[in-house]
């Protein structure tokens, strides 16, 4: 009996909260090295439409994206109106830049990896297939075949 | 003397969870996680077309999928509810010759897709995705027929054997202008 009541008696120790710091450093560091950065500021509208039956795009270094969409911001529909555009890297393109853009994406990668460059098309749930197909025309044209549409996936 | 004997007090280091916490919260909210995903596609070399218009007479083959400015889907000269695509499509390519409308096998089997140039991107992915998840499915179909395993979990080189069985030839004629 007496010795149960000893026990009773010692406080519980605290816990240490010593390694705390380095749990929590691990995560940040986890996070940190996850972050993708945005590269390109959004100069078009941009919803993706919704699929069930996507595949992963792998290797980001190997995918050029073509955005397009309606001006995004009020200013801007102002300025360009309201018809769809594409966006190349930072700025408004036309239909006729995309072979130079491909090119030009082209050269930026090692030679050996040129046949494994994709095109995803980032393309606005509003926008017509009109503008679409000229720029699948022009993809083909700058022997850019692997193309991806790139959509959100829906729960099936 | 007892006074240069003492050792330098220790730095505090209770608040060094508390830095490492708000800098953790910053990457937890400015992360975004999203992986690319979207619907591969191959686009064909340029003068294939000719090819492909002519093989237009041989009609049983072929199943023509037009999406009109409007957003309504024709199959086979019908109108059709996009919820029967899926269906339809399967039905067109597991055929194996019994209906003589319907194709041969499913290796000769080819989706023709046509939309116009008001059609809505939506509704073009709509129709994409009805028809690649009509082939996946087949392809599972298959794959749990022939190796009891789902198409995606099967190694490499029996893919390629279910791919051969069900390949998938989505062939796109040019928009038209209206």
């Amino acid at each position: 009996m007496s010795k149960f009541k000893k026990n009773k008696k010692s406080k519980l120790a605290p816990i240490s909260t010593a390694s705390l710091p380095d749990i929590v450093f691990m995560l940040l560091f986890f996070f940190m090295v996850t972050t993708v950065m945005r590269e390109t500021e959004m100069l078009v509208e941009n919803i993706l439409p919704q699929a069930t039956e996507v595949k992963k795009l792998e290797r980001k270094s190997l995918v050029s994206y073509i955005y397009i969409g309606s001006p995004k911001g009020n200013n801007r529909k102002i300025k360009y109106g309201k018809e769809a555009k594409i966006q190349l890297n930072d700025a408004y393109g036309r239909v006729a830049d995309i072979q130079s853009f491909i090119i030009a994406e082209r050269e930026t990668r090692a030679e050996e990896e040129v046949p494994l460059l994709t095109t995803s098309i980032k393309a606005d749930v509003n926008v017509k297939m009109g503008i679409v197909s000229d720029i699948k025309q022009e993809l083909r044209k700058a022997q850019a075949y692997k193309i991806n549409y790139s959509t959100r996936k829906e729960e099936k | 003397m007892a006074r240069s004997n003492r050792s330098i007090p220790e730095i505090n280091a209770g608040s060094m969870a508390d830095i490492a916490f708000l800098l953790l919260i910053f990457f937890l909210v400015t992360t975004t996680m999203d992986v690319d995903t979207g619907i591969a596609r191959k686009l064909p070399v340029l003068d294939e077309e000719q090819e492909i218009e002519d093989m237009q007479g041989n009609d049983r083959n072929i199943y023509e999928v037009y999406v009109n400015a409007r957003d309504a889907l024709l199959v086979e000269e019908e109108k059709m509810n996009i919820d029967d695509l899926r269906a339809g499509a399967k039905e067109f390519l597991n055929n194996n010759g019994r209906n003589p409308k319907l194709s041969d096998n499913p290796e000769k089997a080819i989706i023709s897709l046509q939309n116009s140039r008001g059609t809505s991107y939506e509704m073009y992915i709509a129709v994409q995705n009805e028809l690649t998840a009509a082939y996946n499915e087949l392809r599972d179909q298959a794959a749990l027929q022939k190796y009891s395993l789902n198409y995606t979990e099967l190694p490499k080189d029996k893919k390629r054997v279910i791919r051969k069985m069900y390949p998938m030839k989505i062939s796109e004629a040019e928009p038209f202008k209206q």
